[in-house]
Parts: structure tokens; sequence; C-alpha cells
């Protein structure tokens, strides 16, 4: 208390007490990518900060705002920045507790006249004093069908983000292109969120930079080859239809691991020596080019290199 | 007179601060709360109006906290209490219960005496506000 003195505050010294730093630089590391994701975070935090320094002086100037819009393409990262933006803002003091509440149109719509309001009620008051995540949030309003109970749902949605400012943060996710459409149909949403977040795209960098960080949490490795293998991949597969960035990069792994694990078993059936932890754990460049994108674009009838195995699933395609 | 049933009832009246706090502990206990109203306070009438359902999978006390304003809201006049239920095995009970809202004015109780057969007392307890119907039990204080 040192209200004889000239009243300041030590804002770097507030900065250091609150952890803030570790969060961000937790986030800086975990998350490749996202810049305007991660400088919108630390606007917010230096903005709480400061409504923190305001308030020791006497200068209240009301909670901030933190509902949010995350819009982008499949994939990049809507989701998983969401679930730790209960973490960031529990850190930073702005709600209570650090816990969210994840839900999407089944949790809140009902199925009869009478059953939505309760519904949705009860999932506020799940969610209070942490962060309510409505993922693919677009499917609230179904504009084909004007009787649709979603309004509703909508409607105590909204009034709660207005009244119940202190005890809730709401997040939004959903596709770009369409949660531009349920905002368009509900302008009282997009006015009652601050934040409108955009996830840009992953270049091919940062898809590496990811698959490599999937594959170590996996306790997988690329070596040399396969790491060029795989940014041949990427090269190939971001130009085709459906690419779900980090998505598209996990499904990738995954039938890597199976083609891994199909090659070293062919090897023991064959009589080879017992393996090591060295060779369980490498994602060889044969297993990411036995990839069918390496195959189509050469409509070729050979089969994708590594495939000699007999029971091959997957038949090559004809031509 | 006063009321005094559940716990806290001997302190002086919660503040909503201190109503929250209590409940924040309930519910780190793992008891799920819930809130009843009655203008029956009779010691014996254990079963009071629920308002809404026991609210489930709550983390934090504003959701129960909201309940009670709103009760508070339809019913100035009436005892309002939070319970918080124990669901493990062996419990299976209510482990905390308070009262969080009471009239402006408590008449009280009267101590009714009956004779029974060979002059036998029998004693009773009548609440000065039962004799009104329901819902106008408490309103004549205001």
């Amino acid at each position: 208390m040192n209200c004889a003195q000239v009243p300041n505050v030590d804002l770097a010294a507030l900065y250091r007490d609150s952890g803030i730093g570790d969060v961000l630089a937790e986030l800086d590391r975990d998350l490749v990518g996202l810049v305007p994701v991660k400088t919108r975070i630390r606007e917010v935090a230096a903005h709480l900060l400061v409504e923190r320094a305001r308030a020791s002086l006497g200068l209240a100037g009301g909670a901030p705002t933190l509902h949010m819009c995350f819009s982008g393409n499949p994939g990049t990262g809507k989701t998983t920045v969401a679930l730790r933006m209960a973490e960031v803002l529990h850190r930073l003091g702005y709600i209570r507790r650090n816990h969210l509440v994840s839900v999407t149109r089944d949790d809140l719509v009902g199925q009869y006249i009478g059953h939505t309001a309760p519904k949705t009620r009860e999932v506020l008051k799940r969610a209070m004093g942490g962060v309510l995540f409505i993922d693919e949030a677009y499917y609230l309003y179904r504009p084909e069908n004007e009787r649709d109970y979603g309004q509703e749902a909508i409607e105590i949605l909204l009034q709660t983000m207005e009244n119940q400012r202190d005890d809730l943060v709401v997040i939004l996710a959903g596709y770009a292109a369409r949660m531009e459409v349920f905002f368009e149909s509900n302008p009282g949403f997009r006015s009652r969120i601050a934040h409108h977040i955009t996830f840009p795209d992953y270049d091919d960098a940062e898809l590496l930079d990811i698959a490599e960080r999937m594959l170590a949490t996996m306790h997988y490795r690329f070596d040399a080859d396969s790491r060029r293998a795989f940014a041949d991949y990427l090269a190939l597969r971001t130009r085709q239809p459906n690419f779900a960035n980090a998505r598209s990069v996990r499904n990738a792994l995954d039938r890597s691991r199976l083609r891994q694990a199909n090659r070293l078993f062919a090897t023991a059936m064959r009589g080879g020596a017992a393996i090591d932890a060295a060779a369980l754990t490498l994602i060889a460049a044969a297993d990411i080019r036995g990839s069918r994108v390496f195959a189509e674009p050469l409509a070729a009838s050979d089969e994708a290199p590594v495939s000699s195995h007999a029971t091959r699933a997957v038949p090559a395609p004809p031509g | 007179m006063r009321i005094t049933q559940g716990t806290f009832s001997f302190l002086p009246e919660l503040t909503d601060e201190e109503i929250s706090l209590q409940i924040d502990y309930a519910l780190r206990q793992g008891w799920a709360c819930s809130v009843e109203y009655t203008d029956d306070p009779h010691p014996r009438n254990t079963y009071w109006e629920m308002w809404g359902m026991p609210m489930f999978d709550l983390h934090d006390a504003a959701g129960v906290l909201q309940e009670v304003k709103a009760c508070r809201a339809a019913r100035p006049q009436h005892y309002i209490k939070i319970n918080a239920f124990d669901s493990v095995r062996g419990f299976e009970t209510m482990r905390l219960s308070f009262i969080v809202n009471r009239p402006d004015d408590e008449p009280g109780f009267r101590l009714t005496r009956q004779d029974g057969v060979g002059r036998v007392q029998r004693y009773g307890l009548s609440g000065y506000a039962g004799d009104r119907p329901s819902g106008e039990r408490y309103v004549s204080g205001r």
C-alpha cells in the first residue's frame, strides 16, 4: 500500500511476478507458425497486465471482453489453440478456473420445444469460471429451417456473453467461409466478439516442422533421406484438393507408420536380423515414397516402390 | 423469531461472496448443488420445492449463484436454501445445506398443546405464518 506516496506501478515487476513471460514462451515453443494468433495473445496478455496496473491505481476500466472467434482452414490448429487458451487466460488471471468445456451444436440445441433453453443454460453453467469452446459454431444457425431451435440457443448464448462477461469466455471456431455466413445472419454475434482471429495456412517449412514434432511425440524420427522425401510429399500434397494442413500431415505420418511396420515385418519374415530401437523408430524414405500421392501424378502402372508385399491392401490404380 | 435451520444459521446473513466461497468448497469436494425454496419452514417439513434440477458437473460457483439470484428475484419473501449432495457410496446424502434467503418478517412458531387420553399432554409446533394459504404466508410484512 503506497497511497501516501506518488502512486506509480512497476509494469516490469508486475510482468515478472505474473509469470506471463513463461506462458508466452511456452506458446512460442509449442506452436509452429500461427504468427497472428501469437500476436493477438501477446496483445491480450499486455492488455490484461496494464489493466491490472490501472486497477491498482484505482483507474477501473472494467474487465475487457475476451470472447473470441477462431476462423481458418481445416487443420490450422484452431482447436489446439483453444485448448491452450483456457490455460493461458487462467495464468493471466482473467478466468478463475483452468477448465474448458468443449461443445458442438448437439450439446446446446434440444430436440423439441422447450428443450433447448434448459440445455443451453446447463452447458453455460458448467462452463462458468472458465472457457466455453463451441466447435463448428455455424451449425448453430440453420438458415434453411426457420423453426430451428438453434436460434433460441444463440439468443441465450448472446445474453450470457453480454451479462456475465466476468464469469465466462466464449470461443467460437469454424471454417472461415462458413463463419462469415454465420456472422452475417447473426450480426449481434459479430459485435459481441472482440477478437476475430484468422488462422493462416501453414507453409511447407512449417508443415515439415510440425511433422517432426508429431513424430517426436510418438517416438519416431526422420533421417536426412526421409526428411527430403517428406518435403517432396508435402510439395505434391499441398497442391492437391482437400489438403487439411496439420491434420493431413498427421494422417500421412500415420500411413507412413503403417508402411514402416509392414516393411519391418516383411524383412523379419524373410529371415532378417533382429531389429533394434533405431530401426523401430526410423521412418525411412521408402515408407514415405510409398504414398499414393507419389504414384498418382505419374499415372503410371507401376506400384509404389516399397509395396512388394503380396497382401497389399490398396490396389494399384488401373492404367 | 429468526429460524435457525441448516449450517451457518446462527451466523449473520452470508453475503453473496461468502455464499460463493461456500459453494466453491462444496464443488471442490465433488458435491452437486441444488436450490430449494419454501414458505413453510416447519422443522419437520423436509421437502422444500425444487428450484430447477440439481446441478451436476459444475466447476464454479457462478452457475449456482445465478440460480440463487433467479430464485430470489422470483420468490423474495420465501426461504431459499442451497443443498450440496454427496453421491459417494456410503454417503449418498446432503453433506451441506444452508439458508441463503429469508423473509423480512419471521413471526416464528407457537407451541400447541393437546389433551390426550388420561390427561396426557401432546406438544406440537405450528408457524404463525402457516395459517395462511401457501404463497401468502410472508407477504404481509412488506
